[in-house]
């Protein structure tokens, strides 16, 4: 059962980053991609109306996992509280330079909210890789069940390691590079004209490093935490992660010059869940390792009790699939290429 | 008081009273949007329809403020409150999720259809969306309840090997009775808000002379939902409320009340200062015998003062309990008082030309906000010293690895970026108010604020 919670609350955190992280990436490129009012305007109208359902998933990935593993829930949580903490201003500053812009027609107001729209979408990017970096490398948790990382200590390996190190500042830019080309894709799937093909290039620049860096970080994480590899040798199904990073990191190279937007985003979005998901592959059963391997927190040691999780299996499925319907009939309203002079942005 | 526990209950009092001031008038709002658009779809009126778009613009402003204020509540159950999420996390995790799988996708993925998409949709479908919202803001406001209902009166639990709460119940959980009448009470106190923000746009325009076919609506249909809610605030929701206080936190009751000595026959106080120094109200103004009745239906049931429980029982800040709870009672009689005189007009025709009313009606629009925030301060902090009542004590349940000092640097952040978000949001609504209900290119009538207003 806790297995099982596992795999639901890591697919609905995949949810959040493939869905959030084209609107984080087209925030990323906003600044330079989109020159004119008019082209930035299109850019928030082709997230516009789905960028707050994107972001429920978060909180409903946030709420899943609190329900299913209460206790890594309070030990991740208040260990991480500084970097996620900024998260959320960095989320409340985004969600107003989103909505905010608007309101008002001066070009004053809109570039202040731009930038804050952009610069924050850059630096949740960041942040996402670098949280993800932390639970891969492990984190200084001690038998009480709990840690506390302060930002940075001396950027090594430290045994008090800090949020931030080289290793997760790699995965930080790993994921900055990764959710812009993915927002770039949508750009240009959602757009058309020169911020159309602002876009594509941005995504084209994008692609070599996120070839090169995928590949560095592999040997990095190998480097830091060899016993990774060891799911991979138990269950060999998880050879399709390799398979499809590498297939999807083909299929974007190819069809982004050639026009093909919607085969490209969809590569990209499998690159995420690739990705994530191998990372997930390789932690199972832990969610979150320590520094010192006796003190790991797995989802045994954090999982709520067995009634809790079969009842919650009930109503979530339940809950699943009406949100699954909402988001097909929301997409499909909003569906094609954006259009100026209708509604708000 | 241990500086760290301070500051992470400081944290959580801030950013949570904060945050409810915009999730009220959402709740109030979309109930009131329901209606204008039901109205409109009836009638095929058009002016009910721009009013709801009206009021629906008004509402995303406040809504995207409710969202991004209300993120870190979720975050700060573990981040300020981890030893809290540990203990209690097995059971309360299930409304916690369940917030976000049923009432958040339902909300979010509507809200963006009803503003953005009404050319996109039949007006029935458009009329759909809106049900949709008001539907997920509502259950949005159950599973909170119940999961503070859950920290007032837990039911449905057991105490695991490891000590940590699990559920034994879903349905006990659930159905918590305590979460009955404090949600029936909540949401009513909601609406209120909306109601009173309606009608005070309303009365605005009628004073200033403008959008007058617009402001009548605001006001008629404010005022008649201001009404009916002011009353049952009071009876059944806060009756039912304050006798399942008596019942399960007599306490609670004793300290919100000031009444240091337990007697039959025991006085209502209306005014005077708890003095808890002498175990006394200084400068009382009482009604005799009146507290047992409310509370027992009989002049002279004993009811049980604070000397009735152990001192270490008694809420940590009775001075500020007391002034809550009696704030929220004295602007509950207000409102009812004021929304009767309101409808009275309204029947005999007279309201929209009784400015000293339209006065009281435009001015009258802080005070739901002031209740609202007043009566969660009793609920809570009459819960205190408990986090959860009976089984885990407050200052058991933060972070004890986030110091004070990281907790003040996020604090003041918070602070900080609030009352940005705070002016921003004001100068917004206040830019739509000024702009008025037809807004550029989305006027369906012919009727011209230039023309209206002669």
């Amino acid at each position: 059962m806790a297995s099982l919670w596992f795999w639901i609350v890591a697919v609905m955190i995949t949810t959040y980053v493939v869905l959030d992280g084209f609107d984080l990436g087209a925030g990323a490129i906003y600044l330079i991609a989109a020159k004119t009012n008019d082209e930035r305007r299109r850019v928030l109208r082709a997230i516009g109306p789905v960028w707050d359902g994107n972001e429920v998933w978060l909180l409903a990935a946030g709420g899943t996992l609190y329900f299913a593993f209460p206790q890594l829930y309070a030990s991740s949580f208040s260990g991480f509280y500084l970097p996620l903490t900024i998260v959320l201003w960095l989320l409340i500053l985004r969600g107003i330079g989103i909505e905010f812009r608007a309101h008002i027609e001066n070009p004053v107001w809109q570039n202040f909210f731009d930038v804050v729209f952009s610069v924050s979408s850059i630096l949740l990017a960041v942040f996402f890789g670098a949280a993800l970096g932390n639970v891969v490398r492990g984190v200084p948790l001690d038998s009480s069940g709990y840690f506390f990382e302060p930002l940075w200590t001396n950027f090594k390996l430290s045994p008090q390691t800090g949020i931030l190190d080289w290793y997760t500042v790699l995965t930080g830019v790993i994921a900055l590079v990764t959710l812009t080309a993915h927002g770039s894709y949508y750009v240009a799937l959602k757009t058309d004209g020169d911020l159309g093909r602002r876009a594509r290039g941005f995504a084209l620049l994008c692609w070599p490093l996120q070839f090169f860096l995928t590949c560095i970080s592999m040997v990095a994480t190998y480097f830091i935490r060899p016993e990774i590899m060891a799911n991979y040798g138990k269950y060999p199904v998880g050879i399709l992660v390799p398979i499809v990073v590498a297939a999807s990191l083909a299929v974007m190279l190819w069809a982004n010059p050639k026009g093909k937007e919607k085969l490209a985003f969809v590569a990209s979005s499998l690159y995420i869940t690739a990705m994530l998901v191998g990372a997930a592959f390789a932690l199972y059963p832990v969610v979150l390792p320590a520094r010192d391997h006796q003190y790991n927190l797995t989802i045994y040691n954090t999982a709520a009790g067995s009634h809790g999780l079969s009842v919650g299996l009930v109503w979530w499925t339940f809950a699943a699939v009406l949100a699954v319907a909402y988001f097909v009939f929301v997409y499909r309203k909003f569906r094609g290429k954006v259009q100026l002079g209708e509604g708000h942005y | 008081m241990d500086s760290a526990l301070f500051v992470h209950r400081l944290h959580f009092a801030f950013t949570a009273t904060f945050h409810y001031l915009f999730p009220q008038l959402t709740m109030g709002l979309a109930l009131l949007i329901v209606v204008l658009k039901t109205i409109g779809l009836r009638r095929s009126d058009p002016v009910y329809h721009e009013a709801a778009r009206f009021w629906g613009r008004i509402f995303g402003i406040n809504f995207v403020l409710g969202v991004v204020t209300g993120i870190p509540m979720e975050f700060q159950f573990g981040t300020n409150w981890s030893h809290f999420s540990r203990f209690a996390g097995g059971v309360i995790g299930q409304t916690l999720a369940m917030e976000g799988m049923f009432a958040f996708f339902l909300e979010s993925a509507f809200l963006g259809l009803f503003l953005y998409g009404e050319k996109r949709l039949s007006p029935r479908a458009h009329w759909l969306s809106a049900v949709a919202v008001f539907v997920g803001s509502w259950l949005s406001g159950y599973f909170i309840i119940a999961t503070d209902a859950f920290m007032q009166h837990p039911v449905g639990y057991f105490t695991a090997r490891d000590g940590s709460l699990q559920l034994a119940s879903f349905w006990d959980f659930v159905l918590n009775p305590w979460a009955g009448w404090q949600y029936a009470h909540n949401m009513s106190g909601a609406a209120i808000t909306g109601a009173f923000i309606v009608t005070s746009v309303g009365a605005f325009y009628l004073l200033s002379g403008k959008w007058t076919a617009h402001a009548r609506i605001y006001v008629k249909v404010g005022v008649i939902a201001g009404c009916v809610f002011s009353v049952l605030q009071i009876f059944p929701t806060g009756d039912g409320q304050g006798k399942m206080v008596a019942d399960l936190q007599p306490v609670t009751l004793a300290a919100m009340e000031g009444l240091f000595q337990g007697q039959s026959g025991a006085p209502l106080v209306i005014v005077g200062q708890p003095n808890e120094q002498q175990g006394k109200i200084d400068n009382p103004i009482e009604v005799p015998k009146m507290l047992s009745m409310l509370t027992y239906k009989r002049w002279n049931a004993n009811v049980r003062g604070l000397d009735a429980f152990p001192k270490q029982d008694w809420p940590g800040n009775i001075p500020l309990l007391y002034y809550s709870y009696h704030i929220m009672v004295g602007l509950g009689t207000f409102f009812v008082a004021v929304m009767v005189v309101a409808l009275f007009l309204l029947w005999r025709g007279t309201l929209f030309n009784a400015r000293w009313m339209l006065w009281i009606l435009m001015l009258a629009a802080p005070f739901p906000y002031i209740a609202n925030t007043a009566g969660w301060m009793t609920a809570e902090l009459g819960r205190q010293p408990w986090l959860v009542y009976g089984l885990m004590r407050t200052e058991a349940g933060y972070s004890t690895l986030v110091s004070a000092g990281n907790g003040m640097f996020t604090l003041l952040g918070f602070m900080g970026i609030y009352m940005v978000l705070g002016i921003l949001g004001l100068f917004l609504i206040r830019r739509e108010i000024e702009n008025g209900p037809v807004a550029g290119n989305e006027s369906v009538s012919n009727r011209h604020p230039a023309t209206e207003a002669k």
